[in-house]
């Protein structure tokens, strides 16, 4: 997957947004971690192409860029699909059974973790711990938290979000 | 019920707003330590408060202050370390989306102390909320002259940005973090240097835990002597205890530490869903487990590390008599195994083939010596990384095999395939 742009395109439209953020510090190597996230927020995904026009904006090794990017899970070196669900299956979750909440997602999509289902509508992460255990299990999609979750909740919550996005595009 | 200082405003969905945190006094704390004392001073009640970081290892937050050089001629810089990752934990989260100028005033008061104009504020990624609260909270104070040139009138300027982290547990290891900040991989260094003299740009650094900046508003405003008054002696001020697991009421409750482990699960989390609770994990999952039989444990630094465990994060996570001991130990390993930087050996292929056993044992499949090998391993990582997170991965991978041998023996008996 790329994110289908030239240098010359990502560089009109992200260099203003890397130049102010570097601002914020007193070398510009620090700002490749914001200038990564411009770039996802703009594109989904981040790519050889981009690295190569945040080197450039920001004057650093591509190397730097690249080193960062594969680092951080956050960062999504593949398309999403419209769905992003990050799936809790940490300690505090487990012991309220994300094992059968995660089956019953696998089983309504047809993937794996770490998969994306062929209409492109939904990706499945398992992730650690997000800060939520006191209402686990929970996940997060895209941006939002949905806490105490069942098998039952799941499918529903998974129905309506295809529902939606089915809507939306009529 | 106990006073509420930290969860003051929790409950009021106007929080947030800055007008309404100054209703409650905020900023008074902040008002209190720029009129009236000198950086120095700061540092001396900081020191004679007591107040201990919050972010696992308990260290004395005014002594960490008074470490950063008078003299480097270097930039100095303050960090809050709002990276909250340790399984178990949420009460950073809680702090940052309901109540964020608490977070920001407490960092103006330390960034005058240590005499640093730029602060960051490091919040994990997939905290969305916490980091949008934050930024509001950041630009309202800067319009209210919180922030800024010239910050009430006193010749101390601060400048507040907020650095996004990007999934990665290891960077709330303050090396790692600090190294994340620099736009590198998060990958702790060897202290000493300790950051105070080398930390950010290799300029004096200090970091502390978002709870622990929450604190000091309330020293400022409420004075040295309600802050000691609080707690025992060795632990004063307020607590966040994060409650999960097997539970009836999970949630976030502010106590002092003189509070048992028992108390804080039968009283505040009211008791385990099906009665009777088998262990607890009392500070994150890097904290060894405690057996139901030694649930009198107060929950201060000193008496947990006394019976070989730690406060950590206090994220406590209960587990009642359903729970596997052997599936929670697996789950654990493979966090960590999972989190590891990669940097050191021990850590990166310690704790890949722990989880391996683990998942052997699990799976029935596990051999006799399974349990002895997994201590091997163990005593090959604890003492042997750069960073903790070795250690705490160890650590609590042997307090399962101490406290709950039975459970491993029993998996490794009825396993399916002769040994
Ligand atoms: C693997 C590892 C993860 C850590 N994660 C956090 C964290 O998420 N938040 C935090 O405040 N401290 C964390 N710490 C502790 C920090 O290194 C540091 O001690 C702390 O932020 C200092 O703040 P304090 O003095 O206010 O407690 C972690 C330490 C290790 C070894
Ligand atoms: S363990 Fe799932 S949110 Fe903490």
């Amino acid at each position: 997957m790329t994110t289908d742009q030239s240098i010359a395109s990502i560089t009109a439209d992200l260099t203003d947004e890397i130049q102010q953020v570097a601002k914020q510090y007193p070398i510009r190597r620090s700002a490749i971690m914001p200038a990564l996230y411009l770039a996802q927020d703009k594109y989904g995904t981040v790519d050889g192409i981009v690295y190569q026009a945040i080197s450039e904006i920001l004057d650093v090794p591509e190397i730097w860029v690249f080193e960062v990017a594969s680092f951080y899970s956050m960062y999504n070196r593949t398309k999403l699909g419209n769905y992003h669900i990050q799936f809790c299956t940490n300690v505090a979750c487990m012991l309220l059974g994300a094992d059968n909440v995660l089956a019953n997602i696998q089983k309504r999509l047809d993937i794996n973790a770490g998969e994306t289902t062929d209409d492109g509508l939904f990706t499945l992460s398992c992730v650690e711990c997000i800060g939520a255990c006191d209402v686990a299990p929970v996940m997060i999609v895209n941006e939002k938290y949905y806490n105490y979750l069942t098998g039952e909740r799941v499918i529903e919550i998974l129905d309506q979000l295809e529902k939606d996005i089915k809507e939306a595009a009529k | 019920m106990n006073e509420q200082a930290l969860l003051k405003n929790i409950r009021n969905p106007d929080a947030s707003d800055i007008t309404v945190y100054e209703k409650s006094g905020g900023y008074t704390g902040l008002r209190k330590a720029l009129g009236t004392c000198s950086p120095d001073e700061v540092i001396e009640k900081v020191k004679s408060s007591g107040l201990r970081g919050r972010g696992g290892a308990g260290f004395p937050t005014g002594m960490k202050w008074s470490f950063v050089p008078k003299d480097s001629g270097k930039p100095h810089y303050l960090c809050c370390n709002a990276d909250e990752g340790e399984p178990g934990t949420f009460k950073d989260r809680l702090l940052m989306e309901r109540d964020p100028h608490q977070l920001v005033e407490g960092m103006i008061i330390a960034a005058y102390a240590i005499n640093s104009n730029i602060a960051y504020v490091y919040i994990r990624g997939e905290y969305f909320l916490s980091i949008s609260r934050v930024e509001e909270a950041i630009a309202a104070a800067y319009a209210a002259g919180y922030l800024g040139k010239n910050i009430l009138g006193s010749d101390f300027s601060l400048d507040m940005y907020i650095h996004k982290g990007a999934g990665a547990y290891i960077c709330g290891e303050e090396t790692a973090l600090l190294e994340s900040i620099e736009g590198k991989r998060g990958q702790p260094k060897l202290k000493p240097p300790f950051p105070a003299v080398a930390g950010l740009y290799q300029c004096p650094t200090v970091v502390n835990n978002v709870e622990t900046f929450a604190c000091l508003p309330h020293i400022f405003r409420r004075g040295v002597d309600w802050f000691t008054s609080i707690g025992p002696a060795d632990a004063p001020g307020p607590k966040l205890f994060c409650l999960s697991g097997h539970l009836n009421k999970p949630g976030v409750y502010e106590l002092p530490m003189d509070i048992s482990l028992g108390d804080l699960l039968e009283n505040y989390g009211r008791g385990a869903r099906t009665g009777k609770f088998k262990a607890a994990i009392p500070g994150g999952v890097s904290a060894p487990m405690i057996p139901s039989s030694g649930f009198d444990v107060q929950m201060d630094f000193s008496s947990l590390a006394a019976v070989d465990s730690m406060l950590g994060s206090a994220g406590v996570i209960a587990l009642d008599e359903t729970a596997s001991i052997p599936s929670v130990a697996r789950r654990t390993t493979e966090f960590f195994s999972h989190e590891s930087c990669g940097k050191c050996a021990p850590c990166r292929e310690g704790l890949t083939w722990a989880a391996k056993i683990l998942r052997r044992i699990e799976a029935g499949d596990g051999l006799p010596d399974d349990p002895a090998q997994l201590e091997v391993l163990c005593g090959g990582i604890f003492g042997l990384t750069f960073c903790a997170l070795g250690d705490g991965a160890a650590w609590a991978l042997r307090a399962t095999l101490k406290h709950f041998p039975h459970e491993y023996e029993a998996l490794i008996k009825n396993r399916s395939i002769p040994a």
